[in-house]
């Protein structure tokens, strides 16, 4: 005999004790620490911080366990108290300029002022599985050149300097920069809000897209100005001081791509520029931001729009993997009333059907006798 | 770290809830306009009721009593973690019985018992535009609202007739509100789309991933769209319900065995109970006094 499905409170219990028990997994092995994952996992951290648009190391990495791994996971629950978090003010833009390098690599220069650093990089490594990580082996301390305390020239003001590519995207007199996580989107947008929506973008989507942009789904001709990967100040306007004030350094990777551009009626012959910006160490999801910022400004240079990734509305509403994974997986929640509803219809088609169908056969029969 | 974990009555800060009041009252000026709004990241995966939780949590006082269903029942898991979360938030108190509700949050159905003045109906949407799988362009959507062109929704229900003989639509099945915005009820069957028509109580609809509050104030005219050749109808069911022999309500189907056997019982648990309660019967109900 049916029983009414009772007890759901009690199995979600259970379910999350499973779930604790399977994230702390083997318990003669030390539990893996919070400054362990901040330490030697720093990549995982930073594209949960970028992504979850909050700086904090130490969050999450705590983020990154609770979720046993699980990267947009991780960026959800980081993401859910960030916007529990008060306002207290925007910060100035910071200057990337005045970064401290870690890693500055052109591809558009052999050599430039501030030099080519490669800094602590995958390029050039060979993908061979290294037995030696498997014993804690000792590490040679790295190999630093002192450093000079100068700031590093952009390449894009190198290029400025000439007048060859164009300005650095200015906003009008009086813009008040928006904030994606206070006011709700509305297309079309401006490129600054644009640019905050790809910064917390998935990263795979928009590997993807620029992906696609180099296939010939918008092609753009980009070359890689400048990736530089450092520490900026960040500064905010103290009103009641009347100077701004330090709150400290991040981490951030920069993306300065450049693209072609023959010019128009209005413009002279320039290169334009696809813009990328995130937190912590990722090359990847910066140079990718880069060409979907650019394959985005297709309307404003009078470019076809002929690509996915040059329709806005497409991309940055479907850019965000937390509320991706959130509508794609809801589907395992019940949704038996419409099933129902879906079901009492096909049935009814189904039987209509079919007395169609015995009724024509009824007239062939006919029409032979 | 431990100072991490202090959150706001009912979860958002005073701001954000403000915020999303004032997205009500405009829903409310306006029935059946959806009203943007700067949704919060909620601690649920978006498509599990972000909307309807930010609605819920804006309008929630410690006065009021909270009802939470999913598919008509207060049991479905999903239920179940909403309704626990408000307890552990606000530490408000709650009821599965809807006459004791002053506000009742859900998902994909709306409660057989006729709501009554000061209650209000929370809906979870997850995807507000009717239009939207017509055109996939919110910019194109916006401005066939504001124009009224809704010549495509009847053209598509218009298909629908002509390729099946009937209106395809079972759920979500688009409604015209006092005489003006065509509306998405959420994906409630079709059964439910009266029951929104001249409600005695508020109905208030939040979209958390979408970014949209929409609201069907008391008394509100709220008409299915139809053709006059092709009226509008609900969803009959064959047998009442098995438990408490219900007739006029909407049914989920049980299946019993593996030989095709099933049974119809109330989606809606809370009327199911209380009509057994009352001394009705289904024909499989379980009969303690026969038992005895």
């Amino acid at each position: 005999m049916y029983v009414a499905v009772k007890g759901g409170e009690a199995a979600i219990a259970n379910a999350h004790r499973l779930l604790a028990d399977r994230r702390r997994g083997d318990r003669a092995l030390p539990a893996i620490g919070i400054d362990q994952i901040v330490a030697q996992l720093g990549l995982a951290v930073d594209r949960v911080m970028a992504e979850a648009s909050l700086y904090d190391r130490a969050l999450a990495a705590l983020a990154i366990r609770q979720a046993r791994g699980d990267m947009i996971e991780a960026i959800f629950i980081l993401r859910a108290y960030r916007t529990t978090l008060p306002r207290f003010g925007y910060s100035k833009p910071v200057d990337t300029s005045a970064m401290v390098i870690e890693r500055r690599v052109s591809a558009t220069y052999k050599d430039l002022p501030g030099g080519q650093l490669l800094g602590p990089t995958f390029d050039y490594t060979h993908r061979l599985l290294d037995p030696s990580l498997l014993a804690d082996a000792d590490i040679d301390a790295p190999l630093e050149r002192e450093d000079s305390g100068e700031p590093v020239m952009r390449v894009s003001d190198i290029l400025a300097g000439e007048g060859l590519v164009e300005d650095d995207g200015s906003l009008p007199d009086g813009h008040v920069p928006g904030d994606i996580t206070r006011e709700p989107l509305e297309f079309p947008m401006a490129r600054d809000l644009r640019l905050q929506a790809l910064a917390r973008g998935d990263e795979g989507f928009l590997l993807a897209l620029g992906y696609s942009t180099q296939r010939g789904y918008a092609r753009t001709h980009p070359f890689v100005g400048e990736v530089r990967i450092g520490e900026v100040e960040v500064e905010l306007d103290m009103t009641e001081l009347g100077f701004s004030v330090s709150l400290g350094r991040i981490q951030i990777t920069e993306c300065q791509m450049i693209a072609q551009f023959k010019g128009s009626a209005k413009t002279p012959p320039q290169f334009t520029r696809g813009y990328g910006l995130v937190f912590g160490q990722s090359e990847r999801k910066a140079m990718a931001m880069s060409l979907v910022d650019r394959a985005l400004r297709a309307e404003e240079f009078g470019e076809d729009v002929v690509a996915p990734a040059q329709d806005e509305e497409f991309v940055i509403s479907h850019s965000d993997n937390v509320q991706a994974t959130g509508f794609v997986e809801h589907l395992k929640l019940p949704h038996y009333v419409d099933f129902q509803a879906e079901l009492a219809l096909v049935r009814r088609m189904r039987r209509e059907y079919e007395e169609k169908l015995a009724g024509s056969t009824d007239d062939i029969a006919e029409a032979a006798e | 770290m431990s100072d991490l974990a202090t959150y706001n009555f009912a979860y958002l800060d005073e701001q954000t809830k403000r915020m999303i009041r004032r997205a009500i009252l405009k829903a409310i000026a306006i029935p059946g306009y959806q009203v943007p709004f700067a949704s919060r990241e909620m601690p649920m995966p978006y498509g599990w009721g972000t909307g309807g939780v930010q609605v819920t949590a804006a309008i929630l006082g410690p006065d009021d009593v909270l009802k939470v269903i999913d598919q008509g029942a207060d049991d479905t898991t999903n239920a179940v973690s909403i309704r626990a979360f408000f307890q552990k938030v606000a530490n408000v108190a709650v009821t599965t019985r809807t006459r004791e509700a002053s506000i009742i949050q859900t998902r994909h159905r709306i409660p057989e018992e006729k709501l009554t003045a000061g209650q209000t109906l929370v809906y979870q949407v997850p995807i507000p535009e009717p239009l939207r799988f017509l055109e996939p362009r919110e910019t194109e959507t916006r401005k066939m609202h504001a124009l009224e062109e809704y010549g495509l929704m009847h053209v598509k229900l218009y298909e629908d007739i002509a390729r099946n003989g009937h209106i395809a639509t079972t759920y979500a099945y688009p409604v015209k509100v006092e005489g003006r915005y065509v509306m998405d009820p959420s994906p409630t069957p079709k059964f439910d789309n009266p029951k929104m028509h001249m409600s005695e109580a508020l109905q208030l609809f939040g979209a958390g991933r979408e970014k949209r509050i929409y609201a069907v104030p008391p008394h509100t005219e709220v008409v299915s769209l139809d053709f006059e050749d092709h009226p509008f109808e609900i969803q009959t069911f064959d047998k009442p319900c098995a438990l408490c022999g219900a007739e006029d309500v909407y049914l989920d189907e049980v299946v019993l065995d593996d030989k095709g056997g099933r049974m119809f019982v109330c989606s809606d648990t809370d009327h199911c109970e209380d009509r057994c309660a009352r001394g009705h019967r289904g024909h499989l109900a379980y009969d303690k006094e026969a038992a005895e």
